[in-house]
């Protein structure tokens, strides 16, 4: 029997090499690529007045390429995002791993998980068909498609992330942690946040370092309710994200405007490579 | 055991295979003129057409007409399947240079010829008519160009200013590089001057956002403006394909083909000009959202 399968062992072998060689190659194809056609735009325009520039006009009759204001955007958006949906995530995951009775943590999982499955286009759809015109009547705004509704929009898109590695890291931790604080007189409560979540913080870390790179690279939800104006953000104005900069203009961009999505989509896959470093040394660290 | 290895080695065969099959359906709309492969001759049935022609036909010009030209070369390939029509979209003005230079057979302009570009003569293929929409709680019917254009530039910010509810004016459009906004901003004379409060990449979404928000102004395409929204009278004219055709209606321009007077067109050129703005393309030009004149 053994002998038998030998031919099949190295044949799978092969495989599995070839399945994980065309990883490598996509990664390092998209980043040649980007790298190349990211940078003749940026040194036609010049790097100080491509990141720095506050102004975008891109088919303007003398075109500005500024991209100042996206890089806010996607900053601030992002922040607010993390913001708004960490607390919310952190404390879905300690309820999730330490509080709730066993069926109720089965039921709220499933919604968890249900939640990661929605497609990014229908949290944008219904962002803009229900959460845009609310932001426009609650806070009497003449528009609501704003920097506010893309950070909730983004908020509840990085949840299912921030709660599921938080809910894991949290269960990790050692029963005999919980049992020798709860031996000494602490109460549950204090227990799960004086030692466990110290105990899982990388873990928590590293959720919310996922979730950001999460809400930093999502395009198709925000371009539906943040308006796609290349204002310098406010927290009610109409924003372009670097992500949607691109997104919006590709489709009949040409010479220079073109060239120049692409070096914009160069400093979002640095900032996403930036975010992945922190990720893998805050995962590294963990199992250190 | 064996037969479970089998099995398993099957399924994820078949899952390799299904991951191309995946990529080889998508951009249906891609304009990129596919390299014609000599196509299936034994298919084509001789009696259709009298001569089948061969060539390339180079259009240069207009980014508002690369839909219309999308369509109608996906349609010409039915009708002569030798014959490859090739797109570059680099404005108006470069349409006509180089219907003047013959580096193109046909140039392609989304306005009419200036009085001193000599040398070539436009054939009107098409009219795009621009629709102005408001929310249809919003009691503004009728608003003249001038107003429309202070509206989008934001000299006239409330709506009470034209007659309408108190309320800011909330100006949605497309995307820079998208024709229709192209189209409205030149017509208007708005250019780089509009303060857009939404910029979208499709009239889809300018009409929906148009819907939910009764303080908002946006422009569309007339084919596909819907009941969700109101388009409004521009000089008391009402946009529909007639108002545009016989050119009262004035948010509106010509997609014109611009050729040269002194050299002739090639066979293929020529046969193309003809069916582009004959009634046998008019449905295709319908269908990329532009009105046909016949």
């Amino acid at each position: 029997m053994k002998q038998k399968l030998r031919p099949m062992e190295i044949l799978m072998n092969g495989v599995f090499f070839l399945c994980g060689f065309i990883a490598i190659v996509f990664v390092l194809f998209i980043s040649v690529y980007l790298v190349l056609s990211g940078l003749p735009a940026i040194r036609e325009i010049g790097l100080r007045e491509f990141l720095f520039g506050t102004r975008w006009a891109s088919t303007a009759a003398e075109p500005s390429f500024g991209i100042l204001p996206f890089i806010l955007t996607s900053v601030y958006g992002t922040a607010g995002a993390v913001v708004l949906g960490v607390p919310v995530g952190f404390l879905t995951a300690v309820f999730l791993a330490k509080v709730a009775p066993p069926r109720m943590a089965a039921a709220v999982r499933t919604a968890v998980d249900l939640l990661a499955g929605i497609p990014s286009v229908v949290y944008g759809l219904i962002g803009m068909m229900v959460l845009v015109p609310a932001v426009r009547t609650l806070f009497d705004l003449p528009d609501g498609a704003s920097l506010f509704c893309a950070m909730v929009v983004l908020a509840v898109m990085i949840l299912p992330s921030i709660i599921s590695v938080s809910e894991t890291a949290l269960k990790a931790v050692p029963r005999e942690y919980e049992e020798a604080s709860l031996a000494l007189g602490a109460t549950e409560i204090e227990t799960y946040f004086r030692v466990s979540v110290p105990a899982a913080k990388s873990g928590i870390a590293a959720s919310i370092v996922l979730g950001i790179g999460r809400a930093i690279g999502e395009a198709m939800a925000i371009i539906m309710v943040a308006g796609n104006v290349a204002n310098m953000p406010s927290l009610f104005s109409s924003v372009r994200f670097l992500t949607t900069a691109v997104a919006s203009e590709m489709a009949y961009a040409s010479g220079l405007q073109r060239q120049a999505l692409f070096s914009i989509a160069l400093v979002l896959f640095l900032f996403i490579m930036a975010i992945n470093i922190v990720l893998n040394t805050l995962l590294k660290r963990k199992k250190g | 055991m064996m037969k479970k290895k089998t099995l398993a080695m099957l399924l994820s065969a078949a899952l390799c295979v299904s991951l191309f099959a995946g990529c080889s359906g998508g951009s249906a709309n891609s304009p990129a003129p596919e390299s014609s492969a000599p196509a299936a001759e034994g298919s084509t049935p001789v009696s259709e057409a009298p001569t089948q022609l061969s060539g390339i036909v180079n259009t240069n010009g207009s980014t508002s007409m690369e839909k219309v030209i999308g369509y109608l070369t996906e349609g010409f390939k039915e009708v002569q399947p030798g014959v490859t029509v090739h797109y570059t979209g680099s404005g108006s003005g470069a349409g006509v240079t180089g219907a003047q230079d013959g580096t193109c057979d046909i140039g392609l302009a989304s306005r009419d010829l200036k009085d001193d570009e000599t040398g070539v003569k436009q054939i009107t293929v098409a009219k795009d008519g621009i629709a102005i929409i408001v929310n249809p709680e919003n009691p503004v019917a009728d608003l003249s160009v001038e107003q429309i254009a202070q509206l989008a530039t934001g000299e006239i910010a409330n709506w009470s200013e034209v007659g309408g509810n108190d309320g800011a004016v909330v100006f949605i459009g497309r995307e820079a590089g998208s024709g229709t906004r192209d189209g409205f901003e030149s017509i208007t004379d708005t250019k780089d001057a509009c303060k857009y409060q939404n910029e979208l990449t499709s009239t889809g979404e300018v009409i929906a956002n148009v819907a939910s928000n009764p303080n908002a102004i946006g422009y569309a395409s007339l084919s596909a403006v819907d009941e969700t929204v109101k388009a409004i009278t521009v000089g008391g004219v009402e946009a529909t394909e007639e108002t545009v055709l016989d050119g009262s209606y004035a948010i509106q321009r010509n997609f014109n083909f611009i050729i040269n007077e002194s050299s002739p067109l090639s066979e293929a050129a020529q046969t193309f000009v003809d069916w582009a703005t004959s009634a046998e393309a008019s449905d295709l030009i319908a269908g990329a959202g532009a009105v046909p004149l016949v």
